[in-house]
């Protein structure tokens, strides 16, 4: 199996703290793409990227439209922005109406990430209130993409990854001590 | 949820609607961004619960109430009253002393749609005493959201909203008073509407038609791949006075263009750049 080419990171309220686990383990040996799809207030508030920053080797960076999709790069969705996949692996912009209350969407960028990236997708699905997700995570797994959803028993706020579960097979349940698992699904391709 | 399996139209079905509508309404949409595009369109198909692709291609292609429908549905006419409230500050404390000079204003919101953005401008230009010398033209592809401009009218439960906003973006009034609440809409002041020229323009085919000093589009060519992007831009390039501004949506930029070099972004963080040669 391949490695995957991109990793799509939905992730609400309670979702930060095991993102800043993940961050740390993507080394630049690894040829992946990181999209963040964060539910936030405001894209002037750039603390969030300085922060991550910190964390990782990668370059963080928010969407601007039309940024081609390269490797060792974590993609942040802007606030108030949907970001869809092109083709071309440039990222694009939507300012269309708000899916489960949210724009951006994980819901929008997971679906438009498993219709252009297939089996070489994997998503992962964070704590958080609210529905968004699931749906893009039916589709991700309908073409093929590998689920990663945080064990809601682990989550700080599980509503999200519960509703994962219930509605769907997952490949792999995160938690705060199978990171390794994670990455080792990361370098090979599948679990 | 059986509706949830319905049609999903694949790549070369989505190329052949966008065949059909040039050959057959003439309008193109060929260099739309795919993504947003096919997202727009599978989930029109959905909501009119097509059974087949054929039976929704031939809707598209005979039925010409059914291609305004299509038309509504596929552009993203979503819009607020001053969306993204510094850019608006900017606009009220850098542009507006610059345009003053002049004897005759003339603005252009290309993508107007609803009119939010043209009325959030018409009420700067009101409260810089410039609006009696001034002309907002409102051009849109889309025919029905020009027809919601003219009457000037939007939701009630957006106005506490675009209220913060326009405090934010340095307002001093009572924002109520340039509206009147009526049950569950707020009618904006006619004075306000009295400059704003409205027209059906597409900036995939049509030209310039006038000379600016401040052209806005915003959030619109998001949904444009590079060369109509490459298009519009010039097409405003030609549209504007030397000297004149042009202003872009938070997320959009200017840099990679042709007409780049004959521009100088004003205020760094802010998508305004004023034409230099
Ligand atoms: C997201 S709205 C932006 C509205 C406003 N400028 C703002 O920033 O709030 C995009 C608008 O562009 C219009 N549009 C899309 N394609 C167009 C074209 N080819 N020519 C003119 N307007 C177009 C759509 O109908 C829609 O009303």
């Amino acid at each position: 199996m391949a490695p995957f080419d991109i990793i799509v990171i939905g992730g609400s309220a309670g979702s930060l703290a095991m993102v800043l686990q993940i961050l740390p383990h993507l080394k630049t040996d690894m040829q992946v793409s990181v999209i963040l799809v964060f539910h936030r207030r405001s894209s002037e508030d750039t603390t969030l990227i300085e922060l991550l920053s910190h964390r990782t080797e990668f370059e963080v960076k928010e969407v601007d439209e039309k940024d081609p999709i390269r490797p060792h790069v974590i993609y942040i969705a802007p606030a108030d922005y949907h970001v869809l996949i092109e083709k071309d692996h440039t990222l694009s912009l939507d300012v269309s109406e708000k899916v489960n209350f949210c724009r951006p969407s994980i819901d929008v960028t997971f679906e438009s990430a498993a219709d252009i990236y297939g089996k070489s997708l994997m998503c992962i699905l964070l704590s958080g209130a609210n529905a968004d997700g699931v749906r893009g995570l039916k589709a991700a797994r309908d073409k093929g993409g590998f689920i990663v959803v945080q064990d809601p028993a682990s989550a700080e706020v599980s509503y999200m990854p519960q509703q994962a579960t219930e509605q769907l097979p997952v490949d792999l349940l995160l938690h705060d001590n199978n990171m390794d698992v994670l990455m080792d699904c990361l370098r090979s391709g599948r679990g | 949820m059986n509706s949830e399996a319905l049609l999903d139209l694949s790549d070369g079905e989505i190329e052949i609607v966008l065949n059909d509508l040039v050959e057959v309404h003439g309008y193109d949409f060929m260099n739309y961004s795919r993504a947003s595009l096919k997202r727009r369109i599978n989930r029109l198909v959905a909501n009119d619960k097509f059974l087949s692709f054929a039976e929704f291609r031939y809707r598209l292609r005979n039925d010409d109430v059914y291609f305004k429908r299509f038309v509504e549905e596929i552009t993203v006419n979503v819009t607020e009253m001053f969306r993204d409230t510094q850019f608006y500050r900017t606009l009220r404390e850098e542009i507006l002393p610059v345009l003053a000079t002049s004897p005759l204003v003339r603005i252009w919101h290309a993508g107007c749609s609803t009119g939010e953005e043209v009325y959030s401008m018409a009420i700067l230009l009101q409260e810089a005493q410039l609006l009696h010398k001034s002309l907002l033209y409102a051009t849109d592809i889309n025919p029905a959201v020009l027809e919601k401009v003219r009457a000037g009218i939007f939701p009630m439960n957006q106005m506490k909203r675009y209220s913060e906003n326009y405090i934010l973006s340095g307002g001093k009034n009572d924002f109520s008073s340039y509206y009147i609440a009526q049950y569950n809409a707020a009618k904006f002041d006619e004075q306000l509407g009295k400059k704003i020229i409205l027209a059906n323009h597409n900036l995939v085919s049509d030209s310039s038609f006038n000379e600016f000093q401040l052209i806005l589009c915003r959030n619109v060519m998001i949904y444009f791949d590079k060369e109509l992007q490459e298009r519009a831009l010039k097409l405003f390039d030609d549209s504007l006075e030397p000297l004149g501004f042009l202003a872009l949506g938070s997320k959009e930029t200017l840099k990679f263009s042709s007409i780049s070099h004959k521009y100088r972004q004003v205020a760094n963080k802010e998508k305004i750049w004023r034409k230099i040669k």
